[in-house]
């Protein structure tokens, strides 16, 4: 029974974060004993499949069908079911992608099993699978052990493992042709987009300020306009305060907004949940504010002020004043 | 048209969490609705305002539930389903699943909807599970919705402020994203007419526990990143800070 990396892809390319999750089979297949296998769903896959061939694996799978050109939920189950009735795995590993998000569940429940998503890690006790999350928004880590028959089915964090352990090699690659019917697929994909161009580029930004939601009002927001104009800094946001209209998107940094990596991140009333840490953990130096000294946003942190915000940054403000 | 939101109660935002007995401390927490939730429920709001029909809440949980349900109704449901368990760990996501499958096929909805996870567990899981446990088609982090001749447009967020318009039939089931609207509140006509919806109860029986995982043990996570802290009052946390960011990282 082997370890089955589903690898994703959108028009022909890989989404990059899929090499993560082989490094990662590749990992566990050598302390669990196990061969490894990879799989990537589409519709005339010839390139994807002789480069799927380039890597250390038992084995590749091309599942390809014109159904397939587009990614649904009930094509994606259906296809990639097939082939684990076949090969029968022992764990199924996804990234934690949005695509994975929105079938891998399904999946699992068609096998009479539970998706452990968001895995952030694992360790082999006594021959035995151990994975590890986080609860809470990353304020809590649990060991998780899978319980039943196989196969188990997991989904790994963005970052969690890295693609750079990735092990070359070669591979046969098998085509497989599920069988698909039109009438089974429910959904309908439209064309992807993006809203309005955006008119702030965070991405070259050489400094950001970010308010997170411990700013609590909208009228509070000035206070922290204030200490970006003090640093030369352009003003970023978490989520929420994007979805409340206090900033317009386009300053939303995070999984679903922009990636920044400035030389300076300053992160205001911001707890630090994951999807937000993805977008602005590659900054060169981050500060954080925060009353809470137990917020997960101090596991990135270089430097931080633990205290209440409304208190500190006008003191900041004052301070790089004073030394102007 | 019938909507059923799914919604759950999960510890406040800023409760204080602390590792115990396999889980975390309980009597230190308080409780409200889960965020993506109260969005879902908006937007089942919204679409029986727009359309007509009924918003039924649907909450999985123990006595305490009932305290958000009220709340849902304050805000405009319609009635609600209350499957109850003193202990919902007792109980695999599947098992909980299939729980509410079966409350949810009782009442031949046209849409349902959960919010996309929970701030809790936040496995991402329920409503896909519910999907294919309903023989429902389905979009996840949905961010609008539009009905049109008994069929829905969505339009689903991807990473990087992309977006996808996804089309399919009724019924069938929506995850919702934070965001898709403004919160309206409860009025006081609200909750007092509240007081009068039905609640129905629906106690559950533990099941065999199907597979899934085991939580064996929480921690609180260890850090491995020394972030150098500044105490003192705000004026010398804020001089110490600007001092390091000068001449320490030079990123002034
Ligand atoms: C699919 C998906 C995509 C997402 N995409 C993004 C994204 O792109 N970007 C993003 O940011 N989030 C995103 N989120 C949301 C994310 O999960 C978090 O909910 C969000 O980042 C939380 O924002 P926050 O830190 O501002 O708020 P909270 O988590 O509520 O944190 C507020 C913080 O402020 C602190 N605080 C409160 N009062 C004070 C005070 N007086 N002084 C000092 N500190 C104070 C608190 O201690 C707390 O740590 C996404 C979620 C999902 C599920």
């Amino acid at each position: 029974m082997s370890i089955l990396a589903v690898l994703e892809q959108r028009a022909g390319a890989w989404n990059r974060v899929s090499f993560e999750t082989l490094a990662a089979a590749q990992q566990l297949g050598e302390e669990l004993g196990r061969e490894v296998s990879a799989a990537v769903a589409g519709a005339g896959l010839e390139n994807l499949a002789s480069e799927l061939g380039g890597h250390r694996l038992g084995r590749g799978y091309a599942v390809d069908h014109p159904l397939l050109e587009n990614y649904t939920a009930d094509g994606y189950t259906l296809a990639l079911g097939q082939l684990i009735e076949r090969i029968k795995p022992f764990l199924v590993l996804f990234p934690h992608t949005y695509q994975a998000r929105d079938f891998a569940p399904k999946l699992a429940t068609r096998s009479g099993r539970v998706l452990l998503s968001d895995a952030i890690g694992h360790r082999v006790e006594n021959g035995g699978l151990v994975m590890v999350r986080q609860f809470f928004q990353g304020k809590i880590n649990a060991d998780l052990r899978f319980a039943g028959e196989p196969p188990y089915f997991a989904s790994l964090q963005a970052g969690a493992y890295r693609a750079d352990r990735l092990a070359p090699g070669s591979c046969p690659v098998e085509t497989f042709r599920p069988e698909l019917e039109a009438a089974q697929i429910r959904t309908r994909p439209l064309e992807v987009f993006r809203e309005a161009e955006t008119t702030v580029d965070l991405g070259s930004a050489e400094r950001i300020v970010s308010v997170g939601r411990g700013i609590r009002e909208a009228d509070n927001l000035p206070m922290v306009q204030k200490l970006a104009e003090a640093l030369g800094a352009e003003l970023a946001a978490s989520r929420p305060i994007c979805d409340n209209g206090w900033l317009p998107m386009e300053r939303q940094v995070g999984s679903s907004g922009q990636t920044v990596s400035p030389k300076l991140y300053l992160a205001v009333g911001i707890s630090g949940a994951i999807q937000h840490l993805v977008g602005m953990k590659g900054s060169k130096t981050i500060v954080a504010i925060n009353k809470d000294p137990e917020a997960p946003i101090f596991e990135v942190a270089d430097y931080g002020i633990v205290g209440d915000l409304f208190q500190v940054v006008p003191a900041l403000v004052e301070e790089l004043e004073k030394r102007k | 048209m019938t909507i059923i939101v799914c919604i759950k109660q999960v510890p406040a935002r800023e409760s204080h969490l602390r590792p115990a007995g396999g889980w975390v401390e309980e009597a230190d927490l308080s409780y409200e609705i889960n965020e993506p939730d109260a969005f879902a429920l908006e937007e089942g709001l919204r679409l029986k305002e727009q359309h007509g029909g009924e918003t039924v809440v649907l909450s999985a949980g123990p006595a305490r539930v009932v305290q958000t349900i009220r709340e849902a109704l304050a805000k405009g449901a319609d009635r609600a389903i209350h499957l109850e368990h003193e202990n919902p760990r007792a109980f695999s996501p599947l098992e909980t699943a299939r729980f509410m499958a079966d409350a949810i096929a009782g009442e031949k909805p046209d849409l349902v909807l959960t919010g996309l996870q929970s701030d809790d567990l936040g496995y991402g899981h329920t409503g896909v599970i519910l999907a294919e446990l309903l023989g429902l088609p389905h979009a996840t982090i949905v961010m609008q919705v539009e009905v049109r001749d008994g069929a829905l447009r969505v339009k689903r967020e991807l990473e990087g402020g992309w977006f996808q318009h996804v089309e399919m039939p009724l019924p069938a089931l929506l995850t919702i994203q934070s965001g898709i609207g403004a919160l309206r509140y409860a009025t006081l006509m609200g909750i007092k007419k509240a007081r009068t919806k039905e609640i129905r109860r629906v106690p559950l029986e533990a099941g065999p526990g199907d597979a899934g995982f085991q939580v064996e043990r929480v921690s609180l996570p260890a850090r491995s990143k020394a972030t150098r802290l500044f105490d003192g009052s705000p004026q010398e946390a804020a001089a110490q800070l600007v001092e390091k960011l000068k001449f320490e990282a030079r990123v002034l």
